[in-house]
């Protein structure tokens, strides 16, 4: 890049007092973040990984007592806790394929309108910017309530004798906090996607038309692959953002009917704080964060061998 | 669910062309520098702020630790809706009487998330002076040593003395033979009827519901009012509302004669299977036969009983303000006494004022918090409205309590409460009476055989009792 070559005409001298700056400007200007991340971050998880080797109570001064592996083990074997594992990956499949399609689905739509796109970005991302609260309540006592609520009144309308109770059902209850959270999240894959989309240049619609591709091959073979990066970066997000799913299932259903929609986030809350159990909810938050991490880096992998094949 | 924005130009492929990153002359630097400074004198002036006007304020107290005014009263509280307009009103009824003393009140999210709090603030030594705890929950906060013991001359001083109080929540603030509460109420599970209904039904006998108790005779006189509403005979909350359904579990086990469900603080699991196993089928047993719905939840069956499609309602007192709205003809009375075999039990919790342990001993305050109590206490009348039994028993004995209808015409339920089991995991809105109570649900609406959810209780139970106590 041409403008870049500039810098050259600096003298030798120059160049390396600015070099030693600028090996210090870097560190120096991540120092404030960095001793944050060790105070907040890096700190927390060490104390976590000890207190999950003793017994600590939240009602007790201190660690407790050693106990060794024995949380480990327990964690292992409890079915509560790889109950709510399921719950939580169920939520995951749930929510990120819906939240990609549909996301690109509207994208695409959305960008095929030169006037007022402003208005369908805007309409689309809106529920977004609602706090999970109001959500939690809109859906609640709004949309999903039983009797009164929008949900059961249209199946009526459509000639369903008995809709079920949304939120009170154990078979319905996960797939309505899908809805909502596809609904209420969609938008921000939506404005990525679409930024994806005003990266495509114009002359390659115009030579994929030109050889006589039509609107539907020009989206699959132009648009689809051209916007490989940005369904990464999505599909990574939107993984990592189900998988700590807490607030809205908290809010609405507080991990019920029956348990049925408890996530592995909320375990941790209860045993840890409405339980005490500091010691056995830092080794179910250990295993929740090697979870994350270990999805994350198989779908990385995976990705990094798709992008090297093609 | 929270996300970090993530800049949406990251995900656009290849650099912008032209322009080196953080180039020299860029002209956002100076400012940004310039914003820093700002900023950091900003907060720098908003900590000297804070610690300037702090001492007087409740934040800077959380900060420091510092010891309030003499003459501030922090109170605590889970009450919300009609409870927590009551609660209000009473607490209004003190100052009206103190104004010198300053009160503080503070109302959090009923349940588990109260108690947390509340444990948490006591053992990080910036507690409340005064607290409502459920008289269930009493014995784990007094033995994980978060509650003062109440000194009995010291409550004496401000007239409160054990005769005046009504014997079962009493005796029930008392854990190894120390006062640790002063009780408000008592406030059970009972049966609502409507009089219109139960009249052409022919179940009243002067006004009063007859025949009733018993197995077969409470469910055929659900199905006389059913023929009369065409839908329902009575109504219980059993979605989204495994409280009630373990209320009413535990109301018929006691009844059976079933031992407590779990004993020695909470490490032993003692459920009488087959005691536990009659009660889910007899729970069982009015959903299957359509008496009862098993897919209402708590303001649905309100609602059913408020426009006339059933003609019971089995629930807490403290709805009755909901259905005293609704303005239809109905009555109170205990829940009726369904098994014999053992003396007349319905599910209860109470209200009670605890003071939390301070981090310093102060005997000032202490007078300061009973004499709260004391005036909570001579308000309890305003308390009683909201359907609550006053444990007080001038209240209790007074006219005006009398007077207020229906009230005053399930008195006789607070000789019959039956507490939740004590243990670490139990109490109001407590994890045993979730888990517990989401099986007698499988059991109502047919999902478990009685047999199955009564071995599900027990299996409940006793991965709660396993779990090593945090106290």
């Amino acid at each position: 890049m041409a403008s870049t070559l500039g810098t050259g005409a600096v003298t030798p001298d120059r160049r390396a007092a600015g070099a030693v700056r600028g090996r210090l400007t870097g560190p120096a200007l991540i120092a404030p973040f960095a001793l944050f991340y060790i105070v907040f971050l890096v700190g927390p998880l060490i104390y976590t990984f000890v207190a999950g080797f003793f017994n600590g109570s939240l009602l007790r001064d201190g660690f407790g007592s050693w106990v060794g592996l024995t949380n480990y083990a327990d964690v292992l074997g409890d079915a509560e806790f790889w109950r709510t594992l399921k719950h939580t990956l169920w939520f995951t499949v749930l929510t990120t394929v819906p939240l990609v399609l549909l996301a690109l689905l509207l994208a695409i739509l959305a960008d095929r309108f030169v006037r007022g796109r402003w208005f369908f970005r805007f309409a689309f991302f809106a529920p977004y910017v609602i706090p999970s609260a109001s959500v939690s309540l809109i859906f609640m006592w709004g949309v999903l309530a039983d009797q009164v609520g929008l949900a059961q009144d249209w199946l009526k309308a459509l000639g369903v004798d008995s809709p079920p109770s949304w939120l009170g059902d154990p078979s319905w209850a996960m797939w309505s906090m899908a809805g909502v959270t596809v609904w209420w999240t969609v938008g921000f894959n939506f404005v990525l996607y679409l930024a994806g989309l005003q990266e495509i240049p114009r002359d390659v619609h115009e030579a994929a038309a030109i050889d006589g591709a039509g609107p539907w091959q020009r989206i699959r073979h132009v648009v689809v692959p051209m916007l490989g990066r940005t369904t990464t970066l999505v599909t990574v997000l939107q993984i990592v953002a189900s998988l700590k799913v807490f607030d809205q299932i908290y809010m609405m259903t507080g991990g019920g009917p029956d348990g049925s929609t408890r996530p592995t986030l909320q375990y941790i809350v209860d045993t840890g704080f409405t339980d005490g159990r500091t010691g056995y909810a830092s080794v179910v938050s250990l295993f929740l964060f090697l979870v994350i991490l270990l999805i994350s880096l198989v779908w990385f992998f995976l990705v990094r061998r798709a992008e090297k094949e093609s | 669910m929270l996300r970090r924005l993530t800049s949406p130009g990251r995900a656009a492929p290849g650099p912008a062309p032209g322009t080196a990153p953080g180039a020299p002359g860029d002209p956002a630097a100076p400012s940004r520098r310039a914003l820093l400074r700002g900023g950091a004198g900003l907060a720098a002036g908003a900590a000297a702020t804070a610690a300037l006007s702090g001492c007087g304020s409740t934040i800077a107290q959380g900060f420091t630790g510092g010891e309030p005014p003499a003459d501030r009263l922090n109170f605590w509280n889970p009450f919300t809706g009609g409870d927590g307009a009551r609660m209000v009103a009473m607490q209004q009824e003190y100052e009206k009487a103190h104004p010198e003393n300053s009160l503080r009140a503070t109302t959090f999210v009923w349940g588990n998330p109260y108690y947390t709090k509340l444990s948490l603030a006591t053992v990080g030594d910036r507690p409340p002076h005064v607290a409502v705890a459920h008289l269930s929950k009493l014995p784990v906060l007094a033995r994980a040593g978060l509650l003062t013991e109440l000194p009995g001359d010291a409550l004496a001083g401000q007239g409160m003395t054990p005769e005046k109080f009504d014997a079962k929540p009493w005796r029930k603030s008392h854990v190894d033979d120390r006062l640790y509460g002063v009780p408000l109420d008592t406030h059970p599970f009972v049966l609502y009827f409507r009089t219109d209904i139960a009249e052409q039904a022919g179940l009243l006998d002067g006004g009063e519901l007859a025949g009733i108790d018993g197995p077969d005779e409470f469910a055929a006189a659900l199905r006389a009012a059913k023929e009369v509403t065409g839908a329902f005979g009575g109504s219980v909350a059993s979605i989204k509302d495994s409280a009630t359904q373990f209320r009413l579990f535990l109301s018929f086990y006691t009844q059976l004669g079933g031992r407590p469900l779990v004993a020695d603080a909470g490490a032993t699991v003692t459920v009488d299977l087959d005691a536990a196993e009659e009660a889910l089928a007899y729970i069982r047993r009015l959903g299957e036969e359509k008496l009862i719905p098993t897919g209402a939840d708590g303001q649905a069956a309100i609602t059913m009983l408020t426009t006339g499609q059933a003609g019971f309602l089995m629930d807490g007192v403290w709805q009755i303000v909901a259905v005293l709205d609704s303005k239809v003809e109905f009555d109170m009375r205990p829940l009726p006494r369904i098994f014999s075999d053992a003396p007349y039990a319905c599910f209860a919790d109470s209200h009670a004022l605890v003071l939390p342990r301070q981090p310093k001993r102060d005997d000032a305050r202490v007078d300061l918090s009973l004499e709260f109590a004391a005036s909570l206490l001579d308000s309890s009348r305003l308390w009683a409205e909201g359907g609550h039994i006053p444990a007080w028993l001038p209240t209790q004995r007074s006219a005006a309590y009398r007077e207020l209808t229906p009230q005053s015409h399930y008195t006789e339920a607070a000789e019959g409460a039956a507490y939740d089991p004590v243990a670490w995991y139990g109490g109001a809105g407590s994890n045993l009476q979730i888990n517990v109570g989401d099986a007698v649900t499988a059991a109502l609406t047919g999902r478990s055989s009685p047999r199955a959810a009564a071995e599900r209780v027990r299996s409940e139970l006793r991965t709660l009792a396993d779990v090593e106590s945090p106290i």
